[in-house]
């Protein structure tokens, strides 16, 4: 758990963060959005102390981060940048072995790591192993730099931007194995972006800021539902609201008895998918399978149904 | 013609010679075909052609009664027998047609190798062939015609090795093999009547002894410098204030003109050799090796310190903040990540103030200091061109092997760190 209290970081009397306090519950993601210049950033980097508050206090599972050196807090701490960040002189496996190195472990028990963690992002060890940097592709360049990022199973993951660099499919992909990441290692995540797309797609609960102020800090529906200030719900766009409740949500929990005709959809889909495809091929309802076995149906009213704003 | 009457993208030239272009060559057309024979010139080659023809019409060697009166030039057909002088004229035109074409660059290195390679022997031969037995006193030297040629192949062989973007290993390779062709022509004795070596054979010791004093001072600068800019380089970069001050000092240093640097070092020293308790007996003197010493550093410390200043400015801002988020301390960082990246542009200074000051070390002879600026200034002195020759050949080659050398590392090590 990740307790941030009345935390206000200014430059020369210019104000960036201005007195704000959240609580990040463990295992859990949190987006925080905002514009450039809104603080965002600043907040996060002063998580491991890259940037020393002005006031106020951060604690980590209870403790004061100012209670250890700031080296020492930072290699407890996962952090992946945008454009990665890898040291251009040091092979893969080097730059995976950086925390641990720096931690000092066995030379035996950080190549085995490396390996774990090439595997875990689907790089094959004894191809990627020895390669160097600017021999990767954009998103192996960044798949290495969350792995470095986790190398010494830290229990708090900082990204900045991870996928800002990335082109729309790539980083779709990057989405969805930060999720399985995620749910498998079950480490807290603080992620920035500018992106409510991305935000409401990662988040358990998103961190809204602008100007150095936090807006509002709730879970993706309710800042979809009721946005605090005009301002949220201007970031989240008038017009995709319908699109981005049903995106929240899986086929799998609205399915209905019955049976219905052409390719079906997915259960893990989720209904804003769905909803599209219904749309698309002019269907008014869908089977959907999970594991290949058709459970039902989803409908094209369902849907419709669930897009509009809960009362 | 061209109003109106042409497609949209009518382009005068190329479409009026192309509808002719079935009936006969049309004035554009052969134009065209002019051109292309333009083309397969060698632009530089042109240069190197001028130059080589300068170089056969001027004398190719120089024979003196002895070794300060003005000498009288001799052609090449005087300097050898007939049939070797016209089988050397032959070679050079060959080359020189060689140089004036474009064709493959391995080619015309090796052909360009092998007419210095013939010129080498040639100067050997003509030295011999002039010196009358039983006169001590002759003096055979390579003439203008000789030297004008070595710079055209010289530069034929240089445009060469760049079209080939040799790998830095084979740069130092070439470097080898040609500074072994140079000493097994020394060993043979090709060229003792040359003189040049008649001037060494007389002064043999001496050329060692300053050999040496030449190097202490030249790469003993370098290092003291480097010892001392690069970790003054590293503080100007983590203190910002301290940069520009720094920086601005040194610029001053640089600008002032190494002799007076030398002199103005001479009044200090010999105040600190005589009231300094133990300073004249570590071997500091207003005159001599310390002052000579100092000087170097100082014209030193700029180019090393502003390049690691600008060489670790140069690291990339992300893959810093990454380090330190990793959790590297600020030393860890500076050893792991920022100097590795900033190795390359910190050898160039390096490179740049070792090249600098085996040359700058001929000056220090003036001080007292040694180094080959003694035969230099001596052959000034006697007005002797061989024994100037005798200081400066050396300082040069020295110069160039170093530049090559150090080149081919700084290069060898950006290839390594390639994509910061």
């Amino acid at each position: 758990m990740i307790e941030i209290v009345d935390i206000v970081k200014s430059y020369n009397g210019t104000t960036v963060v201005d007195h704000i306090s959240l609580t990040i519950p463990p295992r859990t993601i949190s987006v925080i959005v905002g514009t450039s210049g809104s603080g965002k950033t600043t907040l996060m980097r002063m998580i491991n102390r890259l940037v020393e508050p002005t006031s106020g206090t951060i604690r980590i599972d209870g403790e004061d981060i100012r209670d250890v050196p700031a080296y020492e807090l930072r290699r407890r701490i996962g952090y992946a940048i945008q454009g990665h960040g890898l040291f251009p002189h040091w092979t893969v496996a080097q730059n995976i072995a950086t925390v641990p190195k720096l931690l000092g472990w066995e030379k035996s028990k950080i190549e085995a790591r490396v390996d774990e963690l090439l595997g875990l992002f689907q790089l094959d060890p004894a191809q990627f192993r020895h390669r160097m940097p600017h021999e990767l592709s954009g998103g192996q360049q960044q798949r290495i730099g969350v792995a470095r990022a986790l190398a010494a199973g830290p229990n708090i993951l900082l990204m900045d931007e991870p996928f800002g660099a990335l082109d729309p499919v790539i980083r779709a992909k990057a989405q969805e194995d930060l999720l399985a990441i995620q749910r498998q290692l079950g480490t807290t995540i603080v992620l920035v972006t500018h992106d409510m797309e991305e935000a409401i797609h990662l988040g358990n609960r998103i961190a809204v800021m602008d100007k150095g102020k936090l807006l509002q800090y709730a879970e993706p529906a309710e800042i979809i539902v009721s946005p605090a200030t005009p301002f949220v719900a201007d970031l989240i766009g008038t017009s995709d609201r319908p699109f981005r409740l049903l995106s929240l949500t899986h086929v799998g929990d609205h399915i209905e008895p019955g049976t219905a005709n052409g390719s079906p959809i997915e259960a893990h889909a989720t209904l804003r998918d769905a909803y599209s495809d219904l749309l698309w091929s002019g269907r008014s309802a869908a089977p959907v399978t999970r594991d290949g076995q058709t459970i039902g149906i989803i409908t094209l009213a369902a849907c419709a149904h669930l897009a509009a704003r809960p009362q | 013609m061209r109003a109106g009457s042409g497609p949209p993208f009518f382009r005068p030239g190329t479409a009026p010679a192309n509808r002719s272009w079935n009936h006969s060559l049309s004035l554009a057309a052969s134009a065209d075909i002019e051109k292309r024979h333009w083309q397969r010139l060698d632009k530089l080659g042109v240069l190197v052609t001028v130059i080589g023809l300068t170089g056969l019409a001027l004398p190719f060697a120089l024979f003196r009664a002895n070794r300060i009166v003005p000498g009288e030039g001799i052609g090449i057909l005087g300097s050898l027998d007939s049939v070797w002088s016209i089988l050397l004229i032959a070679a050079i035109v060959l080359t020189l047609a060689t140089a004036l074409v474009r064709f493959n660059a391995i080619a015309k290195m090796a052909a360009g190798f092998l007419a210095l390679a013939i010129l080498a022997l040639a100067v050997g031969a003509a030295a011999n062939h002039l010196t009358p037995s039983d006169n001590n006193y002759a003096r055979v030297a390579p003439g203008a015609g000789f030297w004008l040629l070595l710079l055209a192949f010289s530069l034929m062989v240089t445009d060469a090795l760049t079209r080939l973007r040799l790998r830095p290993i084979w740069r130092v390779a070439l470097l080898a093999i040609v500074l072994g062709a140079i000493g097994l022509i020394l060993w043979s004795g090709l060229w003792s009547n040359l003189s040049l070596l008649k001037e060494y054979a007389s002064r043999a010791p001496a050329f060692w002894q300053e050999a040496r004093t030449h190097l202490i001072l030249a790469f003993g600068s370098v290092a003291i410098a480097t010892l001392a800019g690069i970790p003054l380089g590293i503080l100007c970069y983590r203190v910002k204030l301290l940069r520009a001050a720094v920086l601005n000092t040194l610029n001053i240093v640089q600008t002032i003109p190494s002799i007076a640097l030398f002199g103005l070092l001479i009044a200090p020293l010999a105040w600190v050799a005589a009231n300094v308790p133990g300073a004249s007996n570590i071997g500091i003197s207003g005159i001599g090796i310390a002052p000579a010493l100092i000087a170097l550093f100082a014209y030193s410390l700029l180019p090393i310190v502003s390049n690691t200043v600008v060489g670790l400015l140069g690291v990339n801002g992300q893959v810093v903040d990454a380090a330190r988020g990793m959790g590297m301390t600020d030393r860890q960082r500076l050893l792991n990540i920022e100097l590795p990246l900033a190795l390359p542009v910190i050898l160039t200074g390096i490179r740049i103030v070792l090249v600098q000051n085996i040359g700058l070390v001929t000056i220090a002879a003036l001080i007292g200091g040694g180094g080959f600026g003694v035969f230099v200034f001596q052959g000034i002195g006697q007005t002797a061109m061989d024994l100037v020759l005798l200081g400066a050949v050396p300082t040069v080659g020295l110069a160039f092997a170093a530049a090559v050398i150090l080149d081919a590392i700084v290069e060898q090590i950006s290839i390594k760190g390639r994509g910061a």
